[in-house]
Order: C-alpha cells, then sequence, then structure tokens
C-alpha cells in the first residue's frame, strides 16, 4: 500500500469519524439544554432515542417512509413537552438527584415497555430502496444514506441554532440560563419555554432514533447503549455552550473512529479518556460557561 | 305448587348439585392432587437485557413452552414442575442470584444461560450445592474443559462445533487453502475463545491470517471496521461477534455494499431475523432453525408458534430441551437425586432432540452430541419474514460420526476430580 493511499483511508477514516460525530452531537445537544435551562439531568434521553426509532419502524409500516420520517421526530418532541408538563417542571426548584432518579426511573419504564410490546429481539427495519447505493470519489467510497443523514442533522443543527440565538425566544432561553429569576423578575414566565425546549431537545433525540433506526439494531435497549457516549460529549463540551457541545461531538466522533481503527477493544474506553484528560486540563468542559446556580 | 311437588323439586335439586359435584370432582381432582404434590423447582437464569437479551427471551419461551407440555400430561414423578425466571444480567448478578435460587428457594435444578462468563460462575455455585445445572446457550471449549464440572451439562454446542461446522463449508467452497482471513471478535470470554478456535482451523488448513480486532460488546457502529475491510481486502471476512453486534454489523456491512465473502462462527436466529430480507448475508453456523426437516422438530415449531405467535429460534431449543430431558430422566429414573440423575445423563442414553438424529451427552465432559446446520440467504422471494434464511442439510452427514465436529479428550481435556 502506498503512502498516499494510506493518507486517503486515515482520512477516509477521519471523516467517517466527523460523521459519527454529529450523530452524537443530535442528541447531546437535546441533553445539553434540557439540562442547561432546567437543570434536569435526563437520564430518560436515551429512551426517547429509542422511541423514535419504534415509532419510525411502526409508522413507516402503516403509512410509509416519508410520513414516518417526517411525523416520528414530531411525536416525539410532543411526548418530550407532555413529559415536561406532567413532571420535568416539578423538578425545577429541587434537588437535581430527584430529577435524576425520575428520569432514571422512566428509562426503564419506557425501556420494559417496548420489551412487553415489541418483544427483545431487534425489529427488521432496512435503508429504504431509494437511498441505497454509494457515493464514489477515487478511493473514497460512503453510502448515499450516511451523506442524507448528514444533511438532515445538519439542517436540524443550524435550525437549532437558529432559534436559539437569532430569535427572541433564543435570547428568553439564554437569559434563562444565566439567570431565570432575573427573567421572571422582568415578567416572563419561562414555564412556556421551559415546555419548548424539553420539546426541542427530546424531539432532537428522537430525530436520531428515526436517522439511526436502519443502520444499527432496533430494540429496547439501543438508548442505553448511545446514552453514555451523549454524556460524554455533553461534559467534554461543558454546559451550556452550544459550540461547546458541537466540538465535543466531532472530536469524540474523531477519535472513536480513529481508536477503532487502529485499536478497536479501545474504542469504547478512548471516550473515557479523552473525558479525563479534558476534566483534568480544564473541570467546565472545552467551552463550558460559568452558571452561578450550578457553582 | 303442592307439596309433594315441592319435595320433586328439591330431591331433584338436591341431585343436580350432587351430580354437578361429582363432575367437578372428577374434572378438578387431578389438579387438586398436583397442586397438593410438592413442586419440582427449576431456576432458570438467562440475560433478558442487554446485548443478549433478545436470546434470553426466546430462552424463556422455550423453557415455559416445555413445563406447560410437561404439567397439561400430568408432571414428572406427577408432581408438577415449577420454574422459576431470573435474569441473569452479568457474571456478578448471575452468581448472587443463582446462589439465592439453591439457598432460599431450594431448587432442585438450575438451568438456562448464555454468556459463557455468567456459565462459569453458576456452575461454580451448582458445584457447591451439588445441583445440576443445565447450561443451554455457553459456547465457550473451556466451559467444557478446563473449567468443567461435573455437576454442569451443556445443551449448546461449544465453540469447536460452530468453527468446524463453518469450516466444512468453507473448505467445500474452496475458501481456505492460501485464502486471506481477517476476523472480527467479541471481547469477552465466548469470543476469545472462539477466536481462539477459528485460528486453530486456519493454522491447520492453511489459511493466511491477517488480523483479529477485538470489538466491544456493546458496539453498534461498525463503519470504521468495514472501511478497514475494504482497505486491507481480504478474501474472507470472519465474524466471531455476539448478539446484536451481529444485526449491526451485517446491516452495516450491506450499507457498504462490501462484496468481500462474509462468513461467521457464530449466529443466532434473531441476528438473521433482525438484520431481515435486505441484510442478510454470508455463510454461518447454527444449532437448529425453525426450518429442520424432523418430525420432533416440525411438531414443535408449530405448538411453539401456536403459543407464541412466531417460529422458535434455536435458543429457545435449547431451553425447552433441558426441562424435557430433565423431566425424560426423572421418569426413567424414577428419582430426583442429583447423583442417580447424573448418572442416566452419563449413560449414554438417547434424547430426541428435535433433529433427524437423536443426541446424546458424552460422558467425559458432558456435551450433547446433535447435528448441526449452516445457514445462508435464501434463494429468491423469502416466503415469510422468518424464512430470509435456508438451512443445510445437517452437518456432519448421516453416515459420520457426530463427535467429528466435537474436540477430543486431548484437545479440551475436562478432569471432574
Amino acid at each position: 500500500m502506498t503512502l498516499a493511499t494510506e493518507i486517503v483511508f486515515l482520512l477516509e477514516q477521519i471523516l467517517n469519524g466527523l460523521l459519527m460525530g454529529v450523530y452524537y452531537l443530535l442528541i447531546a445537544l437535546g441533553l445539553s439544554i434540557i439540562f442547561s435551562l432546567g437543570g434536569i439531568v435526563n437520564l430518560a434521553h436515551g429512551a426517547m432515542f429509542a422511541i423514535g426509532a419504534y415509532l419510525m419502524v411502526q409508522i413507516t409500516d402503516l403509512a410509509g417512509y416519508g410520513i414516518a420520517f417526517i411525523s416520528a421526530p414530531l411525536l416525539v418532541g410532543a411526548l418530550g413537552m407532555l413529559v415536561e408538563r406532567l413532571f420535568l417542571r416539578r423538578f425545577y426548584k429541587a434537588d437535581p438527584v430527584l430529577s435524576l432518579l425520575f428520569t432514571f426511573g422512566l428509562a426503564l419504564i419506557i425501556e420494559q415497555s417496548l420489551r412487553m410490546i415489541y418483544g427483545a429481539s431487534p425489529l427488521q427495519f432496512n435503508i429504504p430502496e431509494f437511498a441505497r447505493g454509494l457515493l464514489v470519489l477515487g478511493d473514497f467510497m460512503y453510502p448515499y444514506y450516511r451523506i442524507g443523514m448528514l444533511s438532515v442533522a445538519l439542517i436540524a443543527l443550524f435550525l437549532t441554532w437558529f432559534l436559539l440565538h437569532k430569535t427572541p425566544f433564543g435570547k428568553v432561553v439564554k437569559a434563562g440560563v444565566s439567570d431565570p429569576d432575573m427573567v421572571r423578575a422582568l415578567g416572563i414566565s419561562l414555564t412556556p419555554i421551559l415546555t419548548a425546549v424539553s420539546g426541542i431537545g427530546i424531539g432532537l433525540a428522537g430525530l436520531a432514533g428515526v436517522l439511526l433506526a436502519p443502520i444499527s439494531g432496533v430494540h429496547p435497549a439501543m438508548g442505553q447503549e448511545i446514552l453514555t457516549a451523549a454524556f460524554v460529549v455533553v461534559v467534554i463540551g461543558g454546559l451550556g455552550s452550544f459550540w461547546g457541545v458541537v466540538l465535543a461531538a466531532l472530536l469524540v466522533g474523531v477519535i472513536r473512529g480513529l481508536t477503532t481503527y487502529f485499536y478497536p477493544a479501545a474504542s469504547e474506553a478512548s471516550l473515557y479518556v479523552l473525558m479525563l484528560a479534558v476534566l483534568l486540563l480544564r473541570p467546565r468542559g472545552l467551552m463550558g460557561e460559568r452558571m452561578d446556580r450550578l457553582e | 305448587m303442592t307439596r309433594q311437588n315441592q319435595t320433586t323439586d328439591l330431591t331433584k335439586r338436591k341431585l343436580m348439585v350432587g351430580a354437578a359435584a361429582t363432575v367437578a370432582a372428577g374434572m378438578y381432582a387431578p389438579s387438586l392432587v398436583r397442586a397438593q404434590a410438592k413442586a419440582i423447582k427449576i431456576g432458570h437464569l438467562t440475560p433478558r437485557t442487554g446485548f443478549l437479551g433478545p436470546m434470553g427471551e426466546y430462552a424463556m419461551m422455550g423453557a415455559t413452552l416445555a413445563m406447560e407440555e410437561v404439567n397439561a400430561a400430568g408432571g414428572a414423578l406427577g408432581r408438577p414442575l415449577e420454574i422459576m425466571f431470573e435474569d441473569s444480567v452479568n457474571p456478578k448478578t448471575a452468581s448472587s442470584k443463582a446462589q439465592r435460587m439453591v439457598e432460599r428457594d431450594k431448587v432442585d435444578f438450575l438451568v438456562g444461560e448464555i454468556s459463557s462468563s455468567s456459565g462459569l460462575v453458576i456452575s461454580q455455585v451448582a458445584a457447591r450445592a451439588q445441583t445440576m445445572f443445565l447450561q443451554t446457550g455457553c459456547n465457550s471449549d473451556e466451559l467444557r474443559g478446563k473449567n468443567c464440572s461435573r455437576y454442569m451439562f451443556h445443551l449448546e454446542a461449544n465453540n469447536s462445533m460452530y468453527v468446524n461446522t463453518i469450516g466444512q463449508e468453507m473448505l467445500r467452497q474452496n475458501m481456505v487453502k492460501g485464502k486471506k482471513w481477517m476476523a472480527f471478535t467479541a471481547d469477552y470470554a465466548f469470543g476469545h475463545d472462539l477466536f481462539e478456535k477459528t485460528k486453530r482451523f486456519m493454522d491447520a488448513n492453511g489459511a493466511i491470517f491477517i488480523s483479529n480486532d477485538m470489538v466491544p460488546t456493546d458496539a453498534t457502529e461498525f463503519s470504521a471496521l468495514i472501511l478497514k475491510i475494504r482497505q486491507q481486502n481480504p478474501d474472507l471476512v470472519m465474524s466471531n461477534l455476539a448478539g446484536n453486534s451481529t444485526t449491526n454489523f451485517m446491516k452495516q456491512y450491506k450499507e457498504f455494499k462490501i462484496s468481500i465473502p462474509l462468513a461467521g462462527a457464530d449466529l443466532n436466529a434473531v441476528s438473521i431475523w433482525g438484520a431481515g430480507e435486505g441484510s442478510f448475508q454470508g455463510v454461518w453456523p447454527i444449532v437448529w432453525t425453525h426450518q429442520v426437516n424432523a418430525p420432533s422438530a416440525k411438531v414443535f415449531t408449530k405448538s411453539f408458534t401456536q403459543r407464541w405467535g412466531r417460529p422458535p429460534d434455536n435458543q429457545a431449543v435449547g431451553d425447552y430441551l433441558a426441562i424435557k430431558m430433565l423431566t425424560q430422566a426423572m421418569e426413567k429414573t424414577k428419582s430426583t437425586d442429583t447423583e442417580t440423575l447424573i448418572r442416566y445423563f452419563e449413560s449414554g442414553v438417547k434424547f430426541d432432540v428435535l433433529r433427524q438424529r437423536e443426541g446424546y451427552f458424552r460422558a467425559w465432559d458432558h456435551q450433547l452430541m446433535f447435528e448441526m446446520y449452516t445457514v445462508q440467504p435464501v434463494i429468491g422471494k423469502p416466503t415469510s419474514q422468518w424464512d430470509v434464511m435456508q438451512t443445510s442439510a445437517a452437518v456432519p452427514g448421516p453416515t459420520v460420526d457426530l463427535e467429528v465436529l466435537a474436540p477430543t479428550k486431548q484437545q479440551n481435556a475436562c478432569n471432574f476430580g
């Protein structure tokens, strides 16, 4: 193998890692904004990702791929708002441990419910015919479906960024993150904002489930498998920072991809080594902001 | 109504009540007697969650069906069977639950398990308590060799049997001598043992070993590994993965349209069904499928499908057979005594193992000997979502000794002590 070919292969792995990072980002971003605004450590986030995948399979059977693709993330987002209105809002002023315990219990209930309804076996669900095939550019090859996933994920992330940074809604969210009492004192109710943020964050997890359903198994424990990586991304990126989470997700994707290439047995451990290194050098995460109520 | 008529009516009513009571007593007496008889308790441990969870679900369905059939036929020795099901989760939990089952719940037998690591610790608990353990899903050769136990019997094939089954098929396809093999292996006891047997087969038959990568058991994303396969361009990719990982690997292998032949040294039907028509590919060894052409297999498949609404997988068979074999042993020996039953199993007695040929336990390592199969994608349109694979004829062939697939005493010595 020539050096040039080696370099192309390595670049291919780095690009693949970056793409994987975008999938982590979809999940981690929701976790980050829900925690930043409401102080909720949402351990049920992975379960919502799983619900997204199951809805995708179910709705595709009933109404076709296109309708499922649009409706499943919206339904998960609506479920997120319902969960916030019924349960999460009771924990905003409580000890964070309580919300952690509640969402842990909720995750277990959702996982077991999926197991009872659909069984423990993975559901059959494959990439739709129209999205199969490979993009070939010289030595570089990549599946169309993954390129499509990347495009959809990037659009979703851009819209989230736009909403949080360029609209009046986003300004209230940012103000609510840094000083919720002052926002309330100005006569702005954070209650509907918190509901909307939960809907957006959990809807992003649902979208990730929809996108990943055809390439990874759809089974009850799928949420658990991805949740740990998402938390690592949030911790590395730093709380309250959109770009911190983006940077961390891409970094985790690349490090994991390269470790898988050079030494697969350490691919899981590589995440934690990276987290350890970042926390030792910068305990607030790469771009974490100081939040008085969390200090 | 006259007084006489009243008397007649009362007499009739008494007669009717009496008759009804008699009929009811006749109908329910056997079950009352059975309920009064002390149940034979079986502790069933298997992973119900995690990457082996899907197989564990089938294990439970198989054992439940067997228990229901035995109890409907009057139980064993006139006593009903009662199975206590527990999720074994991981070796630590499996050990403590097995301990609780033998000490607190006083189970008569232990059955189940899929993880070789958990199987080992359960066998240690069983040996200390002198309780029989019929393991139904652990593949590691070491459980039958270095870590064998007089109280443990193996209804699952060992890794050597799997490797030799797929090896025979690879030799037939001329995919061994001088061919470059690249392997991926689940990073736990089962995988390590399976790779060792795969490597032994490669070395013995002239295959060229390129590389083996250990893969964490909870890995879901294989794109980096698949890119590596494309870069290294072997003649054959050999999967030693397990559980849900196998399904994900197959789906993503198809997604990247890799044309390099794929084979595996271990497979469960749930992995095939999870991958489905669009993604199932390669040639794999398997202990049993619902397509096996044997009369008892067809009856079992029909009963299972009626009971659970879907056909049985290979794991369901192991747990079903364990309960049926225990019942046969108790009935034949008229005993539940552990030593008596061990001697019965070691006697070479034949069991209907839902295949063409009957099976038997080898006395020196307690491995059940039975026919194996290979599976590959069906040619043409599958007749159902369950029939995306086609099952080969039995391996070894009808005139060949069943033991040719299994390791010899010299290869995997077992000392019961």
